[in-house]
């Protein structure tokens, strides 16, 4: 799988999810909706930045900090983001980009070389990212998270997988 | 080869033989549950796996608690939904007025039992740690493949045990315990991770007090936070469930991702300043900081033993002019042992208002949101920017011996100045 992208940097360690989209929002559950109220706590400006149909979003340390709402990778998914690299993602927030789909990649120094606008190419088989030309290399994906990414996410794995996962009334 | 609590629960939970850390497994659920905010996204996920019914509607909850009840028409849309959809299922279903906030239910209704996997639609989920069950928080699709096939995929977490050693202080409870442990962790140090607490200090605490340290591991980054099952949790669970359990610890030899001791002897009362649980100073740092409003509850302090502490403040007391107070009972249940017990009517006297159960303003959601250049103080579990409002208002967070001396203050004081009458 290879994806190639435009950095929109997102700076700061420990972005919480709610100023990534706050509670008061949570009602909503449609995601042309939800995609305006991304980023309203941290910086609306940011929503901006996106809208290309391909954006790679650049990140510090433990973001996605806190809640389980799915509404930020969904309504990050809808922008048109397609990864995210990061110095490190918190757990329930990395699952859920990877639950839809949204590969995260955690590498400091490829974080650090990124600038606004850069050219981000990912490569899961070859487990490396390029930033500007620079290669990072990356651990590999487990095999079934290679699985789900190929499959484009955790909805078309389950349902590509129902025979095996399904319990048997 | 030994393993920790947290792997021996999630090896009875899967086909493999053996875990070790970072490796992917499949995890099979014993209960699964969702709100109002997690469920509908869930509902439809579900959908387009091509799944209709659950996987076992005997280990499935539907708790609405966030917008509970329905701040306006397009909450009451979700409450409606997440109604039809428990009944379509034939799944448990605490509706509104007969349940309260979500985990708290779940663990007075005998749903969580040590031993056992619950995965919840909420990342407050690690409060079923407090019983030594592996509850973890997930988001909507995570819940979907939970309800469609009773499983979720699962990196095996490494543990990081916490000693509490020495005996609590006066007016330290758990909330404090466990802000000392994301003030040494830092808010990302459990990432990966699941938090194990032991020690004598440990196994003194109450279950209303677990339950609060449980609560917020999630704040340290950590997938759940563990006690091992005792005496304590026998007794609770005595009458309250038919669920087989039974106690378990970490191997002698299992292997520690870090450990880390805090001495209860030497640990004052604290507080979170704003915008980071991990923002953490000793109670007299913080004194002096005007509130604006007080808010008792949520799912990690709006226990019985929260509310007979703020009564014990308020108690021929009043809330200052100028400041605010709510008091949230965090489930039905709690809210008529309060009433019965003469509590509501304390902090009604004092000028309190009391709320019904929900989640409410905890998150922003609604009933008692702050406005631009207020602060609050609070026995929440987040005080992130704007979590609670407006974006220019501030939270702390502590315990509720201090939250209900800041109410009669207007500042952050030491409780016992309010108990010994010294002015401020």
């Amino acid at each position: 799988m290879r994806l190639e992208a435009k950095a929109v940097v997102v700076p700061g360690d420990d972005i919480d999810t709610d100023v990534l989209y706050p509670g008061a929002y949570l009602n909503v559950t449609d995601v042309e909706t939800m995609k305006q109220y991304l980023f309203e706590g941290l910086d609306p400006s940011l929503r901006d930045e996106l809208g290309g149909e391909t954006t790679a979003l650049v990140v510090g340390a433990n973001f996605g900090a806190g809640s389980s709402r799915e509404h930020v990778p969904q309504a990050m998914h809808a922008w048109g983001v397609r990864f995210l690299v990061g110095r490190s993602f918190a757990r329930i927030f990395a699952r859920n980009c990877l639950n839809l789909g949204l590969p995260i990649v955690t590498c400091a120094p490829a974080a650090e070389a990124v600038a606004p606008g850069s050219e981000i190419v990912l490569d899961l088989d070859e487990g490396r990212v390029t930033v500007d030309g620079e290669v990072f290399p990356i651990p590999p994906f487990p095999p079934f998270m290679r699985e789900m990414m190929a499959s484009g996410g955790l909805v078309s794995w389950v349902h590509g997988n129902l025979d095996a996962t399904t319990r048997v009334v | 080869m030994p393993h920790t609590l947290a792997q021996k629960i999630l090896l009875a939970h899967t086909e493999t033989e053996a875990v070790s850390p970072g490796e992917i497994v499949m995890v099979r659920c014993d209960v699964v549950m969702t709100n109002d905010i997690s469920g509908p996204m869930a509902f439809k996920a579900m959908e387009r796996m091509g799944v209709e019914r659950v996987f076992d509607p005997a280990r499935v909850v539907l708790v609405p608690d966030h917008f509970i009840p329905a701040k306006d028409e397009r909450s009451a849309e979700l409450q409606k939904l997440l109604a039809e959809w428990a009944e379509r299922q034939g799944v448990a279903f605490y509706a509104q007025g007969r349940g309260g906030i979500e985990h708290t239910v779940l663990v007075e209704e005998g749903w969580v039992v040590p031993g056992s996997v619950i995965a919840g639609g909420d990342s407050h989920t690690c409060t079923y740690g407090a019983l030594g069950a592996f509850g973890t928080g997930l988001g909507s699709t995570d819940i979907a493949a939970c309800l469609a096939t009773g499983q979720f995929w699962q990196a095996v977490p490494g543990t990081i045990q916490i000693e509490f050693t020495g005996e609590k202080q006066r007016f330290v409870t758990g909330k404090d315990l466990i802000l000392a442990v994301i003030a040494e962790l830092g808010v990302g140090g459990g990432t990966n991770t699941v938090l194990e607490f032991v020690g004598p200090g440990a196994e003194a605490l109450t279950i209303d007090e677990r339950l609060a340290v449980a609560n917020m591991a999630v704040e340290a980054g950590a997938e759940t936070g563990l006690f091992p099952a005792d005496e304590t949790v026998a007794e609770y669970l005595d009458g309250r469930t038919d669920r087989p359990w039974r106690a378990e610890r970490s191997d002698p030899g299992a292997e520690f991702a870090q450990t880390a001791r805090i001495d209860l002897d030497s640990l004052p009362p604290l507080v979170a300043l704003p915008h980071s649980p991990g923002n953490v100073v000793p109670l007299d740092e913080a004194r002096g900081l005007k509130i604006d409003q007080v808010y008792v509850g949520n799912c990690s302090n709006g226990t019985m033993t929260d509310l007979r502490q703020v009564a014990e403040i308020l108690r021929g007391r009043t809330v200052r002019k100028g400041c605010r107070m709510i008091v949230v009972p965090a489930s039905q249940r709690i809210y008529r042992e309060a009433l019965s017990e003469g509590l509501l009517d304390v902090f009604v006297a004092a000028g309190a208002m009391v709320s019904t159960p929900t989640c409410g303003a905890c998150f922003g959601g609604g009933t008692g949101v702050l406005a631009a250049g207020e602060r609050a103080l609070t026995t929440t579990n987040r005080n992130f920017r704007g979590r609670m409002g407006s974006n220019q208002a501030e939270v702390c967070l502590a315990n509720a011996w201090i939250a209900a001396a800041a109410a009669v203050a207007g500042e952050i004081v030491d409780p016992a100045d309010v108990l010994e009458g010294v002015p401020v």
